[in-house]
C-alpha cells in the first residue's frame, strides 16, 4: 500500500475513532468537562496551523486571534443573521457551510498578510502580524452591526465533541500529506535558509503565502467552533493574549513538530483548569498562570529552545519500536 | 485653526514620550539587531518606582514640587536601567549566538513575565493606581479654545534636554564611540579592542533610562497607572523608531512626534475609538512601502 493510500487509512481510523469515542465522552463527561474537552480541541486545531506558519515555514506570526477572530464572526453571524437556528440534517449542513465560510474570510485575511510577509521577516513580520491582530479587534469593536464591543450573542451551540476532532484530524491529514509534498519541502526549505532556498529556484514567495493561507484558513474554522460553542463572543476575546497563548503552546510543544504541538495545547489548556484552585503561596494558580507562562517560555529558549519534542519523529519512534532498520537520512533535520 | 493647534500641541507633547520611549528601542536594536520587547513594560516598572517613591512617608513629607520632580525622574531613571541590564545580562546574554527568533521569543516571555508579575496581589496588583501629582498643573497659555498646560511644556523641554544629552553622550563620549562603532559591526568592534559586552550593557542602561525618564512624563498626564499600561505606548514607541528607520536615533525622535500627532489628530478629527487603529495601520503602511523607515538605511543581505 502506497504512502498516500496509507494516509487516507488512517484518517478513515481516525474518525472511526473519533466517533467511537465520542458515545463515551458524551454520555460520561458532565458539561464541565466536557467544555475543557472541546477547548483542549479547538486549541489544538489552533496551534496545529499556526505551527505550519511559525514552525514549518519559520514565519513568526503574532496575529493569529486575528485570523481566528474573522473566522468565528463571519460564521457566527451567518448563523444569528442569515440562517437562523435549525435542526437535525440541515443543522449540520448549514454549519460545515458556516464553518469553510468563517475559513475562507480567514484564508483571504491570511492571504492579504501573506502578502507584506514576502518583504518582511523576523522581528518585523511578527510586529505587522500584532498590529493586523488589533487591528481587527479594533474594527470589530467599531462594527454595531456585529455587536461593537458586546459582540455577538446568543449563536447556537453546534460544536460538537465529533465536529471538533473531526477537523483536527482533517487538519492533522492535511498538514502530515502536505509536509510530504513538494510544499512541505518548500516550507522546511524557506524556514532553513531563505536565501540558499532562493538561490536554488525555491519560490519562496508562493510557499510563505501558502502556509498562511492554510493556517489562517484553519484558524478561521477553530474559530467558527469556538463562537458554535460559547454561544457568545467579543472582540475582546480575540486579542493579543489569544495570540501569545498559540505561540507558546507552538513553542513550548517544538515548532515544526505536530505532535508536540498538539500536546503543548492539550497540557496548557487543560492544566489550567485542572490547578485553578491550587495554592501557592496563598495565591491561586489561575492568578499567577501567565508568570508561569512567561518565565517557562525564558527558560526554554534558554535550555531547550526545540520545545517539548522538536527533535521527536512519529515515524522513526514505531520504527524504532518495531525494531526495524532506519532508514537512509532524510533531509528533513 | 485653533482646533488644529491645540490637537499639535497635544500630539507633540504625547509624541516626546514616545521618542523618549522610541529611543531605547532604536539603539538596542542598532547594536544587537533585535527588538525588546520588555522594553514597554520597563517603561511601565518606571511609572510604579514613581508611584511607590511619592506615595511613600518620604515621598508625602517632600509634597509635590520641583526637587521631589528632580529625586523621582533620577530614581526612575536609575531603577529602570538597571532593571533593562539585569534583563539584558539573564535574559538575552546567554542567547547571544542563536537565532534571532530565539532571541525575540525571549523577549516576548520577558515583556510577560514583568506584566503579569506585576499584576499579582503582592507585587503591584491588578488594579489601576492613581499617580500622585510631582509638580501642581497650572494652565499657562489660555486664549479661546486654546490651552497649553505646563504639564506640556515640561514634558517637551525634559524630552528635548534629554535628547541633546544622549546626542551629546552618543557623539562626543568615548563610551558614546564605541556605542556607535558597535552598532556598524559588533563583530569587528570587539576585534578593535572594544568590550563590546560593556557597551551592551551601556546601551540597555541609557536605553531603559529614558524609558524610566518617559514613564514618569506619562503618568504626570495620565495618572491611572496599571502592570498593563506600558503595552500599547512600548508598541507605539516601536512604531515611532520603524517609522524613523530602526536604529537611527534622530529618526526614533522624529518618529515619535510623528506618531504622537497622528494619533492625538485622530482622536480629534475622526474617532478617539481609531487612535491606536491608526498607528498600526501607519506601521503596515511603511513596512510595505519603505521598510527602511524614513530616515533608515537599508542593509544588503550577505549570504
Amino acid at each position: 500500500m502506497s504512502r498516500k493510500h496509507r494516509s487516507y487509512l488512517y484518517l478513515l481510523i481516525g474518525f472511526a475513532a473519533i466517533i467511537g469515542l465520542s458515545f463515551p465522552f458524551e454520555a460520561g463527561l458532565n458539561s464541565y468537562d466536557m467544555r475543557i474537552v472541546i477547548n483542549v480541541g479547538i486549541s489544538m486545531i489552533l496551534a496545529a496551523s499556526l505551527n505550519l506558519i511559525n514552525g514549518f515555514t519559520g514565519q513568526f506570526s503574532l496575529g493569529h486571534a486575528g485570523f481566528m477572530a474573522i473566522g468565528a464572526y463571519t460564521a457566527s453571524a451567518l448563523t444569528t443573521m442569515v440562517f437562523g437556528t435549525t435542526e437535525g440534517t440541515t443543522q449540520e449542513l448549514l454549519f460545515l457551510v458556516v464553518l469553510i465560510a468563517g475559513g475562507v474570510s480567514a484564508a483571504i485575511a491570511g492571504l492579504l498578510i501573506g502578502i507584506p510577509s514576502l518583504r518582511l521577516k523576523g522581528d518585523y513580520l511578527a510586529i505587522v502580524t500584532l498590529g493586523f491582530g488589533e487591528i481587527i479587534r479594533v474594527v470589530l469593536q467599531n462594527i454595531e452591526p456585529l455587536g461593537g464591543s458586546l459582540g455577538i450573542s446568543g449563536i447556537p451551540r453546534y460544536t460538537t465533541f465529533i465536529w471538533t476532532f473531526g477537523i483536527l484530524a482533517v487538519l492533522i491529514f492535511v498538514t502530515e500529506n502536505l509536509m510530504r509534498s513538494t510544499y512541505g519541502r518548500g516550507f522546511l526549505a524557506t524556514r532553513d535558509d531563505e536565501i540558499a532556498a532562493e538561490s536554488v529556484g525555491v519560490n519562496t514567495t508562493k510557499y510563505k503565502v501558502t502556509a498562511f493561507v492554510v493556517g489562517a484558513f484553519f484558524a478561521g474554522i477553530a474559530g467558527g467552533l469556538y463562537g458554535h460553542y460559547n454561544s457568545l463572543i467579543r472582540p475582546l476575546d480575540f486579542g493579543f493574549l489569544k495570540s501569545v497563548e498559540i505561540v507558546v503552546m507552538v513553542i513550548l510543544g517544538g515548532m515544526g513538530s505536530t505532535w508536540g504541538v498538539l500536546l503543548a495545547a492539550a497540557l496548557l489548556t487543560y492544566l489550567p483548569e485542572a490547578l485553578r484552585e491550587v495554592e501557592l503561596f496563598g495565591i491561586k494558580f489561575r492568578d499567577f498562570r501567565m508568570t508561569i507562562y512567561a518565565l517557562s517560555l525564558i527558560l526554554l529558549m534558554i535550555f531547550r529552545p526545540q520545545g517539548l519534542l522538536g527533535d521527536f519523529n512519529a515515524e522513526e519512534f514505531i520504527r524504532k519500536i518495531r525494531g526495524k532498520p532506519k532508514k537512509p537520512a532524510t533531509t528533513e533535520t | 485653526m485653533e482646533e488644529f493647534l491645540q490637537q499639535l500641541i497635544n500630539g507633540l507633547s504625547l509624541g516626546a514620550i514616545y521618542a523618549l520611549i522610541a529611543l531605547g528601542y532604536t539603539m538596542i536594536y542598532g547594536v544587537l539587531r533585535f527588538i525588546n520587547f520588555a522594553h514597554g513594560d520597563v517603561f511601565m516598572i518606571g511609572t510604579y518606582i514613581g508611584f511607590f517613591i511619592l506615595t511613600s512617608s518620604f515621598g508625602q513629607a517632600l509634597g509635590p514640587g520641583f526637587g521631589t520632580a528632580v529625586i523621582v525622574f533620577l530614581a526612575a531613571m536609575l531603577g529602570c536601567g538597571l532593571l533593562g541590564v539585569t534583563i539584558e545580562f539573564l535574559a538575552y546574554r546567554p542567547l547571544r549566538t542563536r537565532p534571532k527568533l530565539t532571541v525575540l521569543i525571549t523577549a516576548i516571555g520577558v515583556s510577560f513575565f514583568l506584566e503579569y508579575t506585576g499584576q499579582l496581589s503582592f507585587v503591584f496588583g491588578a488594579d489601576p493606581r492613581t499617580f500622585p501629582t510631582v509638580v501642581e498643573k497650572t494652565m499657562v497659555v489660555q486664549s479661546g479654545s486654546l490651552v497649553i498646560d505646563s504639564y506640556q511644556i515640561i514634558i517637551f523641554v525634559v524630552a528635548i534636554v534629554l535628547m541633546l544629552g544622549l546626542r551629546m553622550l552618543i557623539m562626543k563620549t568615548r563610551i558614546g564611540t564605541a556605542l556607535r562603532a558597535s552598532s556598524m559591526n559588533l563583530n569587528a568592534a570587539s576585534l578593535m579592542g572594544i568590550n563590546t559586552n560593556a557597551v551592551i550593557s551601556f546601551t540597555f542602561f541609557v536605553g531603559s533610562a529614558l524609558a524610566g525618564a518617559g514613564a514618569i512624563l506619562y503618568a504626570m498626564s495620565y495618572p491611572k497607572i496599571n502592570p498593563l499600561m506600558g503595552i500599547l505606548p512600548g508598541l507605539k514607541a516601536f512604531i515611532a523608531a520603524v517609522l524613523g528607520g530602526i536604529g537611527n536615533i534622530s529618526g526614533a525622535a522624529v518618529g515619535g512626534f510623528i506618531i504622537g500627532s497622528a494619533e492625538t489628530m485622530t482622536a480629534g478629527y475622526i474617532s478617539p475609538t481609531l487612535r491606536d487603529a491608526i498607528v498600526f495601520a501607519i506601521l503596515i503602511f511603511i513596512l510595505i512601502v519603505k521598510p527602511s523607515g524614513l530616515f533608515g538605511q537599508g542593509g544588503t543581505e550577505k549570504v
